[in-house]
């Protein structure tokens, strides 16, 4: 299935999707947004990354900041931080340029590596969107992390690029029905940028409300 | 939780406010009068005819600090708000709640339960507090004739049966008002309640207290989402914030009606301070209004534990903190709507 120009969602929500579905649904569903300490490091971080790959445009590499790019296929919209582009002989044309080449997505994050795909998964949804885009394969893809500052090669083999699909689909489904999850208490719920609007406690601790009224209706009768 | 910044109350009807680096300038007659950082500011509530430069205005809504409009006699006149929590399928839900017979009137229920708990509530506290000094028989009175009232309110079949038993308790509530005031008597006696023109000290402490808290009420829904004017017991009306007037049923007793007493009680406000009109309405005086406004910041910044949330707040945050509640019920999160109980 594809999607229409006006039903794209943001591409970079694929990452909160992962992370909790909840927390993308508060953000792109209800509009809700809280920023706190670290989406706010996160936005100094991305403004002054010191840049190891500065300057570095030549004959025989381009390198493009800010990227634009979009998937019909996933439904997605979004920006690349960078991308880099390499001659190569199966690549292609580009707008002033000549020769042929490749793009190779790079995704700076601050901070360390996830336990778990999100940042994989963002990074592989841009470089499908690179593929439709420019018609071209996407082998490679690196994930720069501003703690340990290294580049990480991600494989984006089939079970990764699956997985983007898979999310892309279930959250138009979500969008479609203006549905928001149910809020579960984890641990990553402390340095949630959401919890205050989420409230992620009250539906598992204090979450009987007709106990809580009749407690004090009842009081002293 | 969401942090209780300061609120600029700007009382001088001839004041024009404006920004200058980070700094806003108070102006009277061309004059500038104060200047204070904008940093660390929740909202701006002007009493001012005069004005506010659109560059501070848009300072305002970037930083989500609330910008309202009063009359210097305090109705409400505007509220500059940016584009910022656009929920259009939250405010769908509540408008088909508000549709809903049955679940409009559940929520005004919970709301009405919470209303007349923290009524008795002050009543109790009274007794309590000072029981050599009031008349005990007709305060008691008054506590057990709430107390049923929680029982026919259990009972009521529609909200207009809500309202009626809702009407009751505040008549017997402000029936005994006088009995609360314990020093100033004569001068602060009440008359019943009134509330097109307040026609005694009492009433007019009392209105302008009720419009400093409609008007945090409603900003407070429409941060969450919200839409203030669609109420479940208050009947849409134009131009009236029918749901904050709902939910900020729960609040008036504990907010507004103990601190005009506290500071009656404690003298921190006279006699003096009220103009009685040639029509009879009673106005305060700039003076006195300054001083109930530092007693409404200082009571803002007390703090209690929410029985619901389990969770320390100031006092001010609660309009914040129920309008969350009530928009997680809209949403379909929890079953009912927790209204606040005072403990
Ligand atoms: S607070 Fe927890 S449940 Fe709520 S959005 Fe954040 S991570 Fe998800």
């Amino acid at each position: 299935m594809t999607h229409q120009e006006d039903e794209l969602l943001p591409l970079s929500g694929i990452h909160h999707f992962l992370f909790c579905r909840r927390s993308w649904a508060l953000i792109t569903v209800e509009q809700q947004w809280d920023e706190n300490i670290f989406t706010i490091k996160g936005h100094e971080f991305h403004k002054r990354v010191d840049d190891p790959f500065e300057n570095q445009s030549g004959p025989s590499l381009i390198v493009s900041r800010s990227l634009p790019v979009r998937s019909f296929k996933l439904g997605l919209t979004g920006v690349c931080d960078l991308v880099e582009f390499h001659p190569s002989k199966d690549g292609v044309n580009l707008a002033g340029h000549s020769g042929l080449w490749k793009p190779i997505p790079i995704e700076y994050k601050r901070g360390l590596p996830k336990p778990d795909a999100r940042d994989e998964v963002q990074l592989c949804a841009q470089a499908i969107c690179l593929e439709e885009m420019l018609s071209v394969t996407v082998e490679r893809a690196f994930l720069y992390y501003g703690k340990t500052r290294h580049r990480t090669e991600v494989s984006l083999d089939q079970q990764l690029r699956d997985l983007v699909t898979n999310s892309a689909k279930e959250m138009h489904q979500l969008y479609a029905r203006g549905y928001t999850p149910q809020a579960r208490y984890k641990k990553e719920c402390k340095s949630c940028s959401l919890v205050e609007i989420c409230l992620p406690t009250i539906q598992t601790e204090a979450s009987d409300v007709k106990k809580y009224i009749q407690r004090f209706l009842e009081e002293d009768q | 939780m969401k942090k209780l910044g300061n609120v600029l109350y700007v009382t001088i009807p001839e004041a024009f406010l404006s920004l200058e680096g980070e700094t806003i300038i108070v102006e009277v007659e061309e004059k500038p009068k104060t200047r204070l950082p904008l940093l660390n500011l929740d909202a701006i509530v002007c009493f001012n005819w005069i004005g506010i430069s659109p560059k501070l205005m848009g300072a305002c809504v970037e930083r989500k600090i609330n910008l309202t409009f009063l009359t210097p006699y305090g109705k409400f006149l505007a509220n500059v708000s940016g584009n910022i929590r656009g929920n259009v399928l939250l405010r769908r839900k509540q408008f088909a709640l508000a549709e809903s017979k049955e679940e409009s009137l559940s929520i005004s229920r919970n709301i009405v339960y919470a209303k007349i708990y923290n009524q008795r509530k002050v009543v109790e506290r009274t007794i309590r507090d000072h029981s050599m000094v009031i008349d005990q028989a007709k305060l008691r009175d008054v506590s057990e004739k709430i107390k049923q009232s929680i029982q026919s309110a259990k009972d009521a079949k529609d909200t207009e049966e809500l309202i009626a038993i809702e009407g009751y308790v505040a008549k017997q509530y402000f029936s005994c008002f006088n009995e609360m005031i314990l020093q100033q008597k004569d001068e602060f006696a009440m008359n019943g309640r009134n509330r097109r023109l307040p026609l005694d000290r009492m009433n007019a402490l009392l209105s302008f207290l009720y419009v400093l808290l409609a008007n945090e009420t409603r900003s407070a829904l429409e941060s969450i989402g919200l839409d203030p004017y669609v109420g479940f017991m208050h009947k849409d009306r134009p131009g009236r914030p029918s749901l904050a007037l709902d939910i900020m049923e729960e609040f008036r007793p504990i907010l507004c009606d103990r601190l005009a007493l506290t500071l009656v009680n404690r003298r921190q406000i006279s006699p003096s301070g009220f103009l009685i009109k040639e029509s009879e309405a009673v106005l305060m005086d700039d003076e006195t209004r300054k001083q109930v406004l530092t007693a409404w910041q200082e009571r803002k910044k007390q703090e209690i534990i929410h029985p619901y949330l389990k969770e320390k707040i100031p006092y001010g945050l609660l309009p914040h903190v129920q309008s969350l509640l009530l928009s997680r019920h809209i949403r379909g999160d929890l079953p009912e709507y927790p209204p606040f109980f005072m403990e």
